[in-house]
């Protein structure tokens, strides 16, 4: 049966096999965590050259969120603070079964400890609000999408004088992440295919500092797979003509972001080091509260230790994350690690590259 | 009775318990039967007579947040889902029994309206319920109120249905669109605005089994209803079962453009979303088209479709799914909870 974008397709696997690119494997990397599963539910690499892989990036909020930082939310779900009452700590979904050094959110749960999901850093405010008496402890992870989500739950905190209200953040800028990713060099990656929500924000101009610096194209897309089709052929013409380039194949994306959420960022945060799962400390790709805003700062408020803890040895999320390794390349896949028990984040996410793998995929 | 909410000794056998029973719960399911004529029929069982030779004979709790939902509510989904696993074996539903484990605070015209809700679903299907049992716990011990069901069913003659009749080259039928309960609860809960849009497919399916098998006969193999864990579920539990792949075409799956869309916004697969009045039937191939003509006569069933075909297993039994697009995936049996993702 025809398939809707067989002439797109087509002209992909030409690319593939011109001169510029025939007999070399060439890599794109997907950013974003919605992308890997979209590509992997809609069964694309199905439909495309076996020399060209999609490879997944480090896109994903749970996966690049470290260890130690689950072993502080857990250290805070504890009550080791010493506060009068067990703090709730608000949280999406995906991060309650991501694992510490000493179990998960959801063990924890399972022990008492209070934990709500929430799905917007709002509802973690409405939720203190209704509680006044008890500390809510909200878990700000991810990217450019959540963080404005974040700075308006804490502007909120501030104007009605939620004084229960905190946040521990960990949110990530994807740039850096690129940039590091680049410069490690351990990767080979020949183009990105950039994440729609995050561009959203950011614009896709963006990305020209990547282009610049590292000649790599690096093309905007939507999630449904028309778009990531697209968004690969793009970036395949890009590489043919030598011409790398930062463009949007997603409407929805504007040269320059959304500016009202660029400020609220810019207004409730200032950029800081962050550690990355696999990755380590890069500067300056994270963000935390201003100091105006310190005392919703969980970090400042708690204190909670942060200590080093090591992921198991075999675990090769760290490699997955950054491209240097195919989820089904590590010995724990589908055997000690499976998304019923995930020895690393990949695999507890519902967008991390294992998970998807493992539900989606069949073994290559 | 006057009191607004539930309280401990509702369930303490006394008179409080007495009240709750003649005041709300026997008014709420006994329709136009006075309380105290029923009050007076009331034994330690229930007696039937004339129920056959080969019976059915299933159990299931119910707990559901909110207890009220677009579509239905706890009392309507604890027939409803009995009823289903009856009609799924290929029985006719006879009798139910349904118990209640309400937390004390529970208010009462919550529960008098889910009871009547239950007392309708009974009614429209044409099943009686016929025993029943009251407790109360402390607040806090469970959330709002538990209801319990067991059902008794005649199996129909024509009902031969087993794993061990699925063969290659069968068909699998579904009755109707995926994912309405589970995404117009989950929407309900997370104050999503599409819940007002999204109404869960909560009903009884012995209406459609009853049909297939009337039609069909012994053409029609193995029936089931996906509910928790979805078609997926289901699907992979087929293929375990009868040693055998299973292909199934998206293309071909009926869609309900809210659910679709309520599945992207909380990123969930609407394979692995609960359904509560679908069917999944696998026939042989020659019927397979009937099958989806007779389900589709039926109003919860108007879209219903053939959407995949049995296989000889490859290397295990795998359910791979052709999509959309003309890609390939696989359809795993889901591990539990689904999550909401973060973005």
């Amino acid at each position: 049966m025809a398939g809707p974008f067989d002439s797109l397709c087509e002209k992909i696997h030409e690319y593939c096999g011109s001169p510029a690119l025939a007999g070399r494997g060439v890599q794109i990397m997907e950013v974003c965590g919605t992308h890997t599963v979209a590509i992997a539910q809609s069964g694309l690499r199905g439909l495309l050259p076996e020399a060209l892989r999609l490879i997944s990036g480090p896109g994903c909020p749970v996966c690049v969120t470290d260890r130690s930082y689950v072993d502080q939310a857990l250290w805070l779900a504890s009550g080791e603070d010493s506060t009068a009452e067990l703090p709730i700590i608000a949280t999406y979904g995906d991060m309650v079964r991501v694992p510490g050094s000493r179990g998960s959110l959801a063990q924890a749960r399972a022990g008492g400890a209070q934990v709500a999901v929430v799905s917007s850093a709002d509802q973690a405010v409405t939720l203190a609000k209704a509680n006044p008496d008890r500390q809510v402890v909200f878990l700000a992870v991810g990217f450019e999408t959540t963080a404005p989500g974040t700075a308006l739950a804490v502007l909120r905190a501030r104007d009605e004088g939620v004084s229960n209200f905190s946040a521990l953040t960990a949110h990530k800028l994807i740039l850096p992440a690129m940039r590091a990713l680049l410069s490690g060099g351990e990767a080979k990656i020949d183009g990105f295919l950039c994440p729609g929500h995050v561009s959203v924000i950011l614009g896709w101009a963006a990305y020209d500092e990547i282009v610049r610096d590292f000649g790599r194209p690096c093309v905007v897309a939507g999630f449904d797979p028309g778009n990531i089709v697209k968004g690969v052929e793009a970036i395949l013409a890009q590489l043919v003509a030598g011409r790398p380039a930062a463009c949007s194949v997603y409407p929805a994306v504007a040269h320059d972001g959304n500016a009202r959420a660029l400020k609220l960022l810019d207004e409730v945060f200032e950029p800081a080091d962050a550690t990355w799962r696999a990755l380590g400390v890069i500067p300056s790709s994270g963000l935390a509260l201003r100091e105006e805003f310190a005392e919703f700062d969980a970090a400042r408020r708690f204190n909670p230790p942060a200590e080093d803890s090591s992921d198991d040895p075999r675990c090769l999320c760290g490699e997955v994350i950054t491209g240097r390794a195919r989820p089904r390349q590590c010995a724990l896949f589908g055997r000690e690690c499976t998304p019923r028990e995930p020895v690393g984040p990949c695999m507890v996410s519902s967008e991390g590259a294992c998970a998807t793998a493992y539900k989606y995929e069949r073994d290559e | 009775m006057n009191e607004p909410v539930i309280q401990l000794a509702h369930g303490g056998g006394g008179q409080m318990s007495a009240e709750l029973l003649a005041e709300v719960i026997l008014p709420a399911l006994g329709g136009e039967v006075p309380a105290r004529e029923l009050m007076r029929g009331l034994t330690d069982s229930a007696v039937l007579e004339h129920v056959g030779s080969r019976i059915a004979f299933t159990t299931d709790s119910y707990v559901v947040q909110p207890l009220e939902f677009p579509g239905g509510d706890i009392g309507k989904l604890a027939i409803c889902g009995t009823v289903n696993d009856l009609a799924v074996a290929g029985a006719a539903p006879r009798a139910l029994s349904l118990a209640l484990v309400l937390a004390e605070g529970l208010a009462v015209d919550v529960l008098r309206r889910v009871l009547r809700s239950a007392a309708d679903a009974a009614r429209e299907a044409s099943v009686s319920i016929v025993t029943g049992d009251t407790k109360v716990v402390e607040r806090g011990a469970l959330d709002g109120m538990v209801i319990n069901t067991a059902g008794l069913g005649e199996m129909l003659p024509q009902a031969r249905l087993g794993f061990e009749r699925i063969g290659e080259g069968d068909r699998i039928v579904l009755s109707g669109p995926l994912g309405e309960h589970g995404l117009a609860v989950m929407c309900r809960r997370e104050g999503l605005g599409l819940a007002s849009e999204l109404q869960s497919d909560c009903a009884a399916i012995h209406v459609l089994t009853g049909a297939l098998l009337a039609e069909l006969g012994a053409d029609v193999h193995f029936m089931r209803d996906p509910t928790r864990g979805g078609l997926a579920a289901i699907l992979a539990e087929i293929a375990q079962g009868a040693r055998r792949d299973i292909e199934i075409d998206q293309r071909s799956i009926p869609t309900n453009p809210t659910a679709v869309a309520a599945a992207e916004i909380l990123g969930l697969d609407l394979l692995t979303v609960a359904n509560e009045g679908k069917l999944v039937a696998v026939v042989s191939a020659d019927s397979a088209d009937r099958a989806a003509q007779v389900l589709a006569k039926h109003g919860i069933a108007s879209q219903a479709a053939v959407i995949g075909t049995v296989a000889a297993a490859r290397d295990g039994p795998l359910v791979e799914m052709v999509t959309h697009v003309g890609g390939r995936r696989v359809v795993q049996m889901p591990y539990g909870e689904e999550l909401p993702r973060i973005c």
